[in-house]
């Protein structure tokens, strides 16, 4: 029915213009003016247009920006994002400026200058002082922001302090996993091979390798078996694909012992040292938490395609690139009960969004953020269970015994993620 | 020849990825690998993203060989007497972006070949250590970001080839229509040339929050904002040339003046979107949307109406009607801004870009009549194009006969006879005496003077 509709008035508009421009033909066709002599009347409508035009336009802007100013973020929630909202204003100053200036010369000369038959322009080539001038002051105010930019940028991203705590924001189509150290205060070491149902992020602990192994070990007697049985009814096609998957999955099984190889050398030369050693006590969790007034340094990595930690009121984004870690260093300076009342908005909530396209459901990838006292903060930790502290749920893949054997055995602590720490 | 045959089975291609199984690529139009890498990620990375990829490629080489062709032709078969410091802007600004585009697009090419052979062949240039439909895949050691590099080594020469011959048309005919020398003949001249190079340098603003090194960031915040020297340049030199001018409204003038305005709010803009400070809070938001569908495709395509209205008369010999001309400019300057302007302010409200819906996010109800807003100004606005198909179309066979040189203009096109043929004049080529400029020239009979009249007894000659 719209679409009909739609139609409808696009065929009366077309209609309706053929048959003006016709009429419009035939009678400038009678008087004798042809198409290129543009008459001073023409010209002088146009020239009042391009005179009413800026007014419509300033108004439209003042308009939004008066209207508008309660939809827009609230105060940056976050002690870089007060920098940012500062260095963004002096940038509207001067920018509005220029805004204007050049709009109201542009439209006023264009509405001022129109042909006249007895006038004749000013043949005006060029005047190299002037062009010198606007060369010079754009160059000026250039130098200050970028100065002023530049300085914002390198606070915003310098490194943090040793010891400023971690939190990792792990990305995958189409949500959101946290993952905070545990009592030692230091993330274990991941692996994506190790990703299955019951290691999301793919921590690597002695444990969470013989688990994943002995999956894998299942999935390939299971297949094979597969292969034994339906292999001859199955079209050629099919048959290549289950064989390629058979070899996949080994090739992930050798790949994996490897790992275990160099997490065995690494444990036995570092010891508690080892981030092999400091996964068993993370808590992966789907909340994200953080506490008021506190560094943390984010690290932000992602399972699959490119996706991006986008947390407006605190005024952070930054890339979830597979196959690297990412970070953000901030200090959220509002809770959300502060926010909540500063807003107005009894349900106001921090949002962590998406905010690079990452396949059908983008547009509601989200993840409410809570933002609290430090008290608060480590009483909600300590009320979550480790990776591998707490009771496994899928125990019919692992032996009940091996778990309690690796815990005795992964208690212990420090930092670091597998992956090159790049700053920001 | 060659270049035309290729863009014809470019289009092709992507036409008909359009209709294959899965869809047309969806991952945007910077296709970011992993996710147009893996056919697994979405259903548009299937059959349309490797058609998408291979019509590129096509592009690409059409793209070159009509490059080269316009190098070549600018360098080397310039009438006598035409000397670069003769050539209108418009040939100026056309030569450069076909020199941007003949440096540029090899490398998106290549990036186009790596991402086809990630998909088809099994390489890893853009992938490592993905997990995706529940199986680990064997990619290690590439990187995503790599692609990023290299498309966006094209993508910011890009926004030049296409907006630079916009520039280049406003020049030719603010300049006609003003009946005014364009004023900085010279300084245009060297603002196409900086712009051109500096866009080979700007790349990485595009990619301030991948995690990039945040000093080699500070280096694209520095040459970035280093452009808006040139381009404020060019925007006073068009303010000035209007100025004391005889300013003949024509449609192609009106678009011209629309597209300043728009370069001007686009461009402003820019400046937040260059400073990687800025650009954390904006980045990937409406804000970006709005900054660069104004500069970029409202300016572009007004500087395309401005050529199609000015140079119509010697395409097919006819005139577009004026008074439709008028219409479909008011409507589509005015609906323009009412669709782009008001983006500013979603994206301030913190509303990311590629999102089909807003409605899992009670913090943008705020702004939904602003979308509705944009959508009706949406409508009208691309009602308007149907003033202008129509005018288009009816001209070619029904406009009024065209004269020889309707806009009284000094280019050398205007001297060829309106019948097209070989070589465009029929015997000698004109002979160039003096620059295009000489629009109400003081102790000239006429207003205008064109290129291959000579100078003179006791003339100078101008030089911008
Ligand atoms: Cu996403
Ligand atoms: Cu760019």
């Amino acid at each position: 029915m719209m679409t009909l509709l739609i139609l409808a008035v696009i065929v009366l508009g077309i209609l309706a213009v053929t048959r003006l421009s016709r009429v419009y033909e035939l009678t400038s066709a009678l008087r004798g003016k042809r198409e290129e002599d543009i008459t001073e009347r023409d010209s002088r409508m146009n020239a009042r247009l391009m005179w009413a035009f800026p007014f419509a336009y300033f108004a439209f802007f003042l308009w939004l920006t008066v209207a508008y100013a309660d939809q827009m973020l609230p105060v940056s929630a976050s002690e870089h994002g007060v920098w940012l909202d500062d260095l963004l204003n002096f940038n509207w100053a001067i920018l509005i400026v220029a805004f204007f200036v050049t709009n109201v010369l542009l439209f006023y000369f264009a509405g001022k200058y129109y042909y006249r038959k007895d006038r004749r322009a000013y043949f005006y080539p060029h005047n190299s002082k002037w062009e010198l001038g606007w060369t010079i002051v754009p160059a000026i105010v250039m130098i200050g922001i970028i100065i002023y930019g530049l300085s914002v940028w390198n606070r915003i991203t310098s490194v943090p302090l040793a010891g400023t705590p971690q939190v990792e924001l792990y990305a995958q189509q189409f949500n959101w996993t946290a993952r905070y150290p545990g009592k030692d205060g230091k993330l274990g070491a991941t692996d994506f091979r190790l990703i299955s149902g019951t290691n999301a992020l793919g921590v690597v602990t002695p444990n969470s390798i013989k688990t994943r192994l002995a999956e894998l070990e299942e999935i390939v007697v299971v297949e094979k078996k597969k292969l034994e049985t339906e292999g001859g009814f199955l079209p050629p096609s099919k048959l290549t694909a289950l064989e390629d998957h058979i070899k996949h999955v080994e090739r992930m099984r050798g790949r994996i012992v490897n790992l275990r190889t160099l997490m065995d050398q690494d444990i036995a030369a570092r010891g508690a040292e080892s981030p092999y050693n400091h996964g068993s006590d993370d808590i992966v969790i789907k909340e994200f938490h953080l506490p008021v007034r506190e560094n943390v340094d984010l690290v932000i990595r992602s399972q699959d395609v490119i996706h991006s930690v986008f947390l407006p009121h605190l005024r952070a984004q930054m890339n979830a690139v597979p196959g690297m870690a990412t970070r953000i260093h901030m200090k959220p300076t509002i809770t959300t009960d502060s926010m909540r009342t500063i807003t107005a908005n009894p349900v106001f909530d921090y949002i962590l969004m998406c905010n690079k396209i990452c396949g059908a459901s983008h547009y509601n990838m989200q993840m409410p953020l809570t933002v609290e006292p430090d008290g608060a903060y480590k009483v909600w930790l300590s009320q979550q269970k480790g990776f591998e502290t707490a009771e496994i749920p899928a125990a019919e893949v692992v032996p009940a015994t091996d778990t309690a054997a690796v815990i005795s055995n992964t208690t212990a602590n420090i930092p670091a993620v597998t992956n090159e720490p790049k700053k920001n | 020849m060659l270049s035309y045959w290729f863009f014809f089975v470019s289009s092709v291609l992507m036409i008909a990825s359009l209709f294959v199984e899965g869809g047309p690529a969806s991952g945007g139009w910077t296709i970011y690998p992993p996710l147009s890498a893996l056919p697994q990620a979405m259903p548009g990375s299937g059959t349309g993203m490797t058609l998408w990829l291979l019509s590129m490629a096509v592009f690409v080489a059409s793209a070159l060989l009509g490059g080269l062709n316009y190098i070549v032709t600018v360098l080397n078969l310039r009438t006598l007497g035409m000397k670069m410091t003769r050539l209108p802007l418009s040939v100026w600004a056309l030569f450069v972006t076909a020199v941007l585009g003949v440096l540029s697009f090899p490398v998106l090419l290549s990036a186009a070949l790596l991402l086809l052979m990630d998909r088809l062949v099994g390489t890893s240039f853009y992938l490592s250590e993905i997990h995706i439909g529940g199986e680990a895949l064997d990619n290690m050691g590439g990187s995503p970001i790599l692609f990023q590099h290299l498309f966006w080594f094209l993508g910011h020469p890009e926004v030049y080839i296409v907006l630079l011959p916009a520039l280049g048309i406003t020049s030719e005919v603010i300049a006609t229509n003003a009946r005014k020398p364009i004023f900085g003949y010279r300084a245009m001249i060297g603002s196409i040339l900086a712009i051109g190079f500096l866009s080979f340098i700007v790349w990485g603003h595009h990619m301030f929050i991948t995690g990039m090194n945040p000093f080699l960031g500070s280096v694209f915040v520095f040459t970035t904002l280093l452009i808006a020297i040139p381009s404020a340049v060019k925007v006073f030199n068009y303010i000035t040339t209007l100025w004391r001018g005889n300013l003949v409204l024509s449609p192609a003038m009106l678009f011209s003046i629309g597209l300043v305005a728009t370069f001007i709010a686009g461009g402003l803009t820019g400046i937040i979107l260059a400073d990687s400070a800025l650009d954390i809070p904006v980045h990937d938001t409406y804000f970006v949307v709005a900054h660069f569908h104004i500069v970029m495709g409202m300016s572009a395509i007004f500087g395309m109406f401005a050529g199609i209205y000015h140079w119509f008369p010697r395409m097919y010999g006819r005139m577009m009607n004026t008074k439709l001309g008028y219409a479909h400019f008011w409507i589509t300057f005015i609906c323009a801004f009412g669709v782009f302007f008001p983006m500013h302010y979603i994206g301030l409200a913190g509303a990311p870009r590629r999102y089909y819906s807003y409605s899992e996010f009670p913090m943008f109800q705020g702004v939904v009549d602003l979308n509705i807003l944009i959508t009706l100004f949406a409508i009208v606005g691309g009602l308007a194009q149907i003033i202008f198909t129509y005018n288009f179309f009816h001209s070619i066979w029904r406009g009024q006969k065209a004269v020889q040189n309707p806009w009284r203009s000094n280019t050398l096109e205007w001297t060829a006879p309106l019948k097209h043929m070989h070589g465009n004049w029929p015997g000698a080529i004109p002979v160039v005496h003096r620059w295009p400029y000489d629009y109400s020239k003081p102790g000239m009979p006429e207003d205008f003077v064109p290129q291959n009249v000579p100078l003179a007894e006791g003339e100078e000659e101008e030089h911008g």
